[in-house]
């Protein structure tokens, strides 16, 4: 058969019309896509950025022979409500920093804090949120080392925004990267999807509903461990957070340019998320994550991984959803439950619940 | 998820897809009223295991989709106004109006709020007495009551900072209408089982009988498409022309009368503007005369001057109408993407061009597709 070019299928996106910054452009879609692509990476020009992991990793070079390879990333929380089921935004500053630091397979050991706090927020809910996000860092086995405190004029926040960055150490022989993804490859799911964004969305102002779903909200990195001591060819890995599965599964397939192909039946999802999704008109595999990862490996070690990741509480209901192949470079097919095929796009900007 | 997952039984599905194969002996085209249906059949990949003859196309049943552009204006004008606090279903923020949608206004300081019930919005009436909340009445007859019912509580409760932007429509009418234009070849219809829980089916008997085309009430999984499809194929083949429940769980002939109830004492009928398809008599609900205060449009008059601009690439009237597939319109996935859409069909997750655009529907990749489906 004739080898389709899935990459001519529309025009180079300009950048999208709107004058002014959307909801959209923070979605973890393609409106982010398409405004990291287009206004951020021509400025910022850097190698490590052009990589796009979950963390750069920069190499230094030490006193003998060889370097040290250092992870490194950043990230800002501004979620609503502050504190939700399963966690807060104290301890999710902490393992989403964390997590991208794990996701290059380093061991994170430092973390800085930004605090933006807005006039009248309670010193009692600020004491919470703090001293969270400090247990959050003894639990996972960080320091903070450096901060930062501002505060805006009332109404000019929503409370409290959080920035982490966070350095991590890369163990030799560990080579992680988005672009490494190779036909034959086997994916692999560490757990159930769509959890923290419905745990979220359950309590949102305007939109609540009687459920009991808790948020995945976890640090990562003893499960990468755990992972890379059976097997340190692991050859990507990626924390499905905003954009859900679909979009951690599409950013590896076009960073490696090579087809996934997934069983959207194999993908664990637990029955209190699916209800609410089902409710609300959404699709689990594009809700938010903080707690799951997806794994590409070669095929030889996916027993002995999966075997791993089950022995540890955080992969106890990991599997395997697919596999990587040469057709279709950049594009996620998954056979649907009634054995069709279709393709699993990234989500276009926020997620909209629907009408009827 | 109980009472769901059943209806999603892939062995059951193909079951239904043999029995289906084995009663079309020519050609039939069905249409499918409701996008939720539309994205149910893509998403799943239905219409690839179908036998081929039997093609399904693709109705105007989505409610943002066929929101005029005018009342689409109207609503980015109100959500503009600083007295108003703009509540609206989430699917219709990203609508393309003539020169922006709700979401740049929401960026440019308009409150534009999503809400799940017309019921938040007098909430939100309630927590805010100085500000007008206006909600945005859309949809066919599903959403119809809790709207009623959010004008009818207004009233009872003397809450008069709220006000409605209804832009109602019905389906049997859209049903007439299509049946009656020279350009619409459609054998059979597959109705939206959650109007038809509302309404009931009786009004479709009357149309089932005098276009002689089989009406068959079907709901939203696989095996239940699977069902209203084998069911309306059989009539087909029998040369029968009837209204028949594939969806018997959820709908009963009558409909659910205190709904129905609601939406009369709020509601009547009115001609109205389907958007890329041109004005349907009697096919909208307005306020009735006693509820007129709550008219969005009564409210502020100065929304008569507003005037249109439809982009002249967009063809969804055409899709709407089932007369082409959405990737049989040469600006799908080019010119028109979600991102950047010409018309509200790519943009609703009820919309045709949405559910093709996103589960990967392109002219080149349908062929992979139904490849990979056969093996």
């Amino acid at each position: 058969m004739e080898k389709i070019q899935f990459s001519s299928w529309v025009c180079p996106l300009p950048l999208r019309s709107y004058p002014t910054v959307v909801m959209g452009h923070g979605s973890g879609g393609k409106m982010m896509q398409d405004l990291i692509e287009h206004m951020f990476k021509p400025l910022f020009q850097s190698s490590v950025l052009d990589q796009m992991g979950d963390s750069a990793v920069v190499a230094i070079p030490t006193n003998g022979a060889g370097s040290t390879r250092l992870a490194f990333s950043t990230d800002s929380f501004v979620v609503n409500p502050l504190i939700f089921p399963g966690g807060n935004i104290g301890t999710l500053a902490v393992h989403g920093t964390v997590n991208d630091l794990a996701m290059s397979g380093a061991q994170p050991k430092f973390l800085s804090v930004g605090f933006i706090l807005e006039e009248g927020l309670p010193m009692d809910t600020l004491g919470e949120i703090a001293s969270s996000l400090a247990e959050a860092c003894r639990d996972a086995g960080v320091e903070v080392v450096t901060g930062d405190t501002k505060v805006v004029n009332k109404g000019h926040g929503d409370g409290l925004y959080i920035n982490t960055a966070g350095v991590g150490v890369i163990p030799s022989g560990v080579d992680i990267s988005p672009q490494y993804a190779q036909p034959g490859d086997v994916i692999l799911l560490s757990g159930t999807v769509g959890d923290h964004g419905m745990a979220i969305m359950s309590v949102r102002q305007g939109l609540s509903f009687e459920t009991h779903i808790l948020s995945d909200s976890a640090a990562l990195h003893s499960l990468v461990a755990c992972m890379l001591a059976v097997s340190p060819g692991i050859h990507c890995l990626r924390d499905a957070t905003r954009g859900g599965l679909t979009a951690a599964l599409n950013e590896l397939a076009l960073a490696s340019q090579v087809g996934f192909e997934i069983e959207e039946q194999l993908v664990p999802v637990n029955p209190a998320v699916h209800s609410a999704c089902e409710m609300l008109g959404l699709d689990p595999f594009y809700v938010a994550n903080e707690g799951k990862l997806v794994a590409v490996l070669p095929a030889e070690v996916a027993d002995e991984v999966l075997s791993a990741m089950r022995d540890h509480p955080l992969g106890r209901d990991a599997v395997q959803i697919g596999r990587v192949v040469a057709d279709h470079p950049g594009v996620v097919l998954t056979k649907t439950s009634i054995g069709a095929m279709r393709v699993l796009d990234l989500p276009a900007g926020e997620l909209l619940p629907r009408i009827c | 998820m109980k009472y769901l997952d059943e209806y999603r039984d892939g062995k059951l599905t193909r079951r239904l897809l043999k029995e289906i194969a084995e009663t079309v002996t020519q050609p039939w085209k069905l249409m499918e009223v409701c996008g939720g249906q539309t994205h149910s059949i893509i998403k799943s990949g239905l219409d690839q295991l179908l036998p081929p003859g039997l093609e399904l196309v693709h109705g105007p049943g989505c409610p943002v989709c066929v929101t005029p552009l005018e009342l689409i204006d109207k609503a980015i004008a109100l959500a503009s106004n600083p007295n108003v606090i703009f509540t609206s279903f989430g699917d219709m923020l990203r609508v393309p109006g003539s020169s922006q949608d709700l979401f740049s206004v929401k960026a440019a300081g308009g409150d534009v709020r999503i809400v799940y019930s017309p019921l938040d919005s007098l909430k939100v009436a309630l927590q805010n007495p100085d500000k007008t909340v206006v909600f945005f009445g859309i949809g066919f007859e599903t959403t119809a009551p809790a709207n009623a019912m959010a004008v009818v509580q207004a009233k009872k409760q003397h809450i008069e900072n709220f006000a409605m932007l209804v832009s109602h429509v019905t389906v049997p009418p859209a049903i007439v209408a299509l049946m009656e234009s020279p350009d619409v070849q459609v054998n059979g219809f597959l109705a939206a089982g959650h109007v038809c829980t509302v309404m009931g089916y009786w009004e479709y008997e009357p149309l089932a009988e005098k276009y002689n085309v089989p009406i068959v009430v079907t709901g939203f999984e696989p095996v239940d498409l699977a069902r209203g499809i084998l069911m309306c194929a059989k009539q087909l083949e029998q040369g029968r022309a009837q209204v028949e429940n594939a969806y018997a769980r959820s709908v009963q002939s009558a409909g659910n009368l205190p709904a129905q109830k609601i939406i009369n004492q709020a509601f009547e009928a009115c001609d109205r503007p389907w958007r890329g398809i041109g004005v349907i008599p009697q096919s909208g609900y307005r306020l009735r005369p006693d509820y007129a205060q709550y008219d969005a449009e009564l409210q502020f008059p100065e929304l008569q001057q507003i005037s249109p601009e439809e982009s002249e690439l967009c063809i969804s009237g055409q899709v709407l109408q089932g007369i082409i597939k959405p990737n049989g319109c040469p600006a799908f996935g080019k010119q028109c993407t979600p991102l950047t859409p010409l018309g509200a069909t790519m943009v609703s997750s009820e919309g045709a061009c949405a559910a093709y655009f996103r589960y990967g529907r392109h002219e080149q990749v349908s062929q992979h597709l139904a490849v990979q489906a056969l093996d």
